[in-house]
């Protein structure tokens, strides 16, 4: 048994055997030619051949991975179609009088080598597109058609590059994963690969020899096994199944609705912790966002981040979802959750300290600066707000009227924002009893259980001593929960639930009894939790 | 002729995907637009040229618009940069 680190471009397990891709390298001649414009004809043609190409190759990608990614194949027709690289072509073939094939090849080149010299890893990337492009007229002028893996049992590739093309053209049934010795993360592949669930790995040093070799991708890890023994295959064999329920259960159930035999539609929404896990929230296929922790723009800094920082961020969220609703939560941040430069004393008990809204009320600057950013980033989405900690309805009004403040001074600059729901957290017992004169103040409730738990059983989760008493289906918290969703529903608002109780399946179906509106969880319960609803009567 | 500045907030940049909308949208008008950034200068509607100045979060751009549309074209287009880039 051997293996080999490099880095993983695209998560999950492949067990399979080796299949070496060898691309055959397009020996391009270069050969004089007399009939220029035949010449020129031919290139057109070539061209013209590729492009229509590249038309199917977007139709297959956009079934397969979806509109967005499948755009590349899009952008390629349009590098083909770009005048700066028909000039070079033309130019070549008229005025050296030379053969298309090398005025392609020769074209490509000089092009790629441009962006292989740039300084940023994602524009360094891209040689890999103009090298692909280049070839496909190169194939298409010789007439060769594209390479498809052969035999019949699947395999996982091992090459020293793959093009974007190449990759979604494979068969999938034949492709298990793939092993790249060049490539990036960033890759046009990398992103393909991710979006289509096959286990990826960049940057290791190939040898021929694998040819034909059992190995294993751990995608996870960014490991390739080769010649397993027995013991780690069999590990691997495990993980690989629990892999492939997950993924049965994907497809299953993706596009479906959050609906139960009766016809009830529940939200169901995902809790997210930066901008980098927006993929897997769409990967599994959540209705929108119903937790948006904002404290890692505070504690990944040595400072405060600014409200540009803030504002591109909350941007970016909300373009990514298109429309679907995302809450952002104000920061919640306290002595357990610390960044040094708040300057926050130490306390004995930080669970029920400074923190989160109790900060925010008292250093405004620092919660009108997120208010500014959350509100100028409303104009390119469906923005809802929600307050953690809350006890009082005297919070709330003060912070609905530093809400009109930043409103105000916002309309004063010409700064357009959208339509922002308010809502508040549920999760202190306080806030759980008075919930009949809290729901006359906001538009939603999101009632977060881990911390209501801890608070009304008076039990710290952190101590591993107490897990005999801890009862997470205590029937205090649930009628608590009971209580929330009724004070709600008479003021006309809906009411959430986003601690961990709420990807608790076993108590799906009696939380949609109580009549709560929507359910928030972890990116990769989505489905599960789709599941328990849609099996509810 | 019409000039705006835009600073871009895109994560990844004028990336492929954008760039090729912008070259769309360029397309749509009869005036000449030119994007500089680094000190380097690209027409709008063509693709590499526009990749090739390797545009990264936080960079200044200037994009200027010539022609008889140059007015709708430069209000479309710093509109476009706000949405996308």
């Amino acid at each position: 048994m051997e293996q080999f680190y490099g880095k993983s471009a695209s998560n999950g397990i492949a067990i399979g055997r080796i299949l070496v891709y060898a691309k055959d390298e397009q020996q391009v001649k270069r050969t004089r030619i007399e009939d220029v414009s035949g010449e020129i004809t031919r290139y057109q043609l070539a061209k013209d051949c590729a492009i229509e190409q590249l038309k199917e190759l977007y139709e297959v990608a956009c079934k397969e991975v979806g509109e967005v990614n499948a755009g590349i194949f899009e952008v390629h027709q349009m590098m083909l179609e770009d005048e700066d690289y028909t000039d070079s072509v033309l130019n070549i073939i008229e005025t050296q009088k030379l053969n298309a094939e090398y005025a392609v090849a020769k074209t490509g080149d000089t092009l790629s080598e441009t962006f292989a010299a740039m300084d940023d890893d994602y524009f360094r990337a891209r040689a890999i597109d103009v090298k692909d492009i280049s070839e496909r007229v190169i194939n298409c002028l010789s007439g060769k058609k594209d390479t498809d893996i052969e035999g019949d049992e699947p395999v996982i590739i091992v090459a020293n590059d793959l093009a974007p093309s190449e990759t979604v053209q494979m068969n999938k049934d034949k492709l298990k994963g793939f092993v790249t010795e060049l490539g990036s993360a960033n890759s046009h592949t990398a992103i393909l690969a991710r979006t289509m669930n096959i286990p990826a790995l960049i940057h290791v040093k190939m040898d021929a020899s694998w040819n034909g070799k059992l190995s294993i991708i751990d995608g996870d890890k960014g490991v390739l096994i080769l010649d397993p023994t027995d013991e780690v295959r069999k590990e691997y064999e495990a993980k690989y199944v629990a892999q492939k329920e997950k993924e049965e259960l994907l497809k299953e159930l993706k596009g479906k609705e959050n609906k139960t035999q009766s016809g009830r539609e529940i939200k169901l929404y995902a809790n997210i912790g930066s901008v980098e896990d927006l993929g897997s929230v769409l990967q599994n296929d959540a209705g929108g966002i119903g937790l948006f922790r904002s404290e890692f723009l505070y504690l990944e800094k040595d400072t405060y981040p600014t409200e540009e920082e803030q504002f591109a961020a909350y941007k970016q969220a909300l373009l990514s979802m298109a429309g679907k609703k995302v809450i952002i939560r104000t920061l919640d941040i306290g002595a357990d959750k610390m960044a040094s430069y708040f300057e926050l004393e130490h306390e004995e008990n930080p669970a029920m300290g400074y923190r989160a809204i109790r900060i925010c009320l008292e250093r405004v600057d620092v919660f009108k600066t997120q208010l500014r950013a959350l509100y100028r980033a409303s104009a390119y989405g469906n923005l809802s707000i929600m307050y953690p900690m809350i006890i009082s309805v005297e919070e709330v009004r003060k912070i609905k009227a530093i809400v009109e403040e930043v409103k105000r001074e916002l309309e004063e600059e010409g700064v357009t924002y959208g339509e922002v729901e308010q809502g508040i957290m549920i999760e202190t017992p306080a806030a759980a009893m008075i919930s009949d004169l809290l729901a006359k103040e906001v538009d939603f409730f999101s009632i977060g259980t881990n911390d209501l738990t801890q608070y009304t059983l008076a039990i710290d989760r952190q101590n591993s001593n107490l897990d005999a008493f801890y009862n997470p289906h205590h029937e205090a918290v649930l009628r608590m929960i009971q209580m929330v969703i009724n004070n709600g529903h008479k003021e006309g608002i809906w009411v959430g639930i986003c601690g961990e109780l709420g990807a608790d399946v076993s108590l799906t179906s009696r939380f949609i009894e109580m009549g709560i509106d929507e359910l928030s969880v972890s990116p990769t319960s989505v489905l599960s939790v789709r599941k328990a609803i849609r099996e509810t009567k | 002729m019409k000039q705006f500045k835009y600073i871009i907030t895109d994560e990844v940049g004028i990336h492929a995907r954008p760039a090729g909308v912008l070259v769309k949208e360029a397309k749509n008008y009869a005036s000449k637009v030119t994007i500089e950034a680094n000190g380097k200068t690209a027409e709008a509607t063509k693709l590499l040229a526009i990749m090739t100045l390797g545009v990264k979060k936080d960079t200044e751009i200037v994009v200027t618009v010539d022609g008889e549309d140059e007015e709708v074209a430069a209000s479309k287009l710093e509109q476009f940069f706000k949405e996308n880039l």
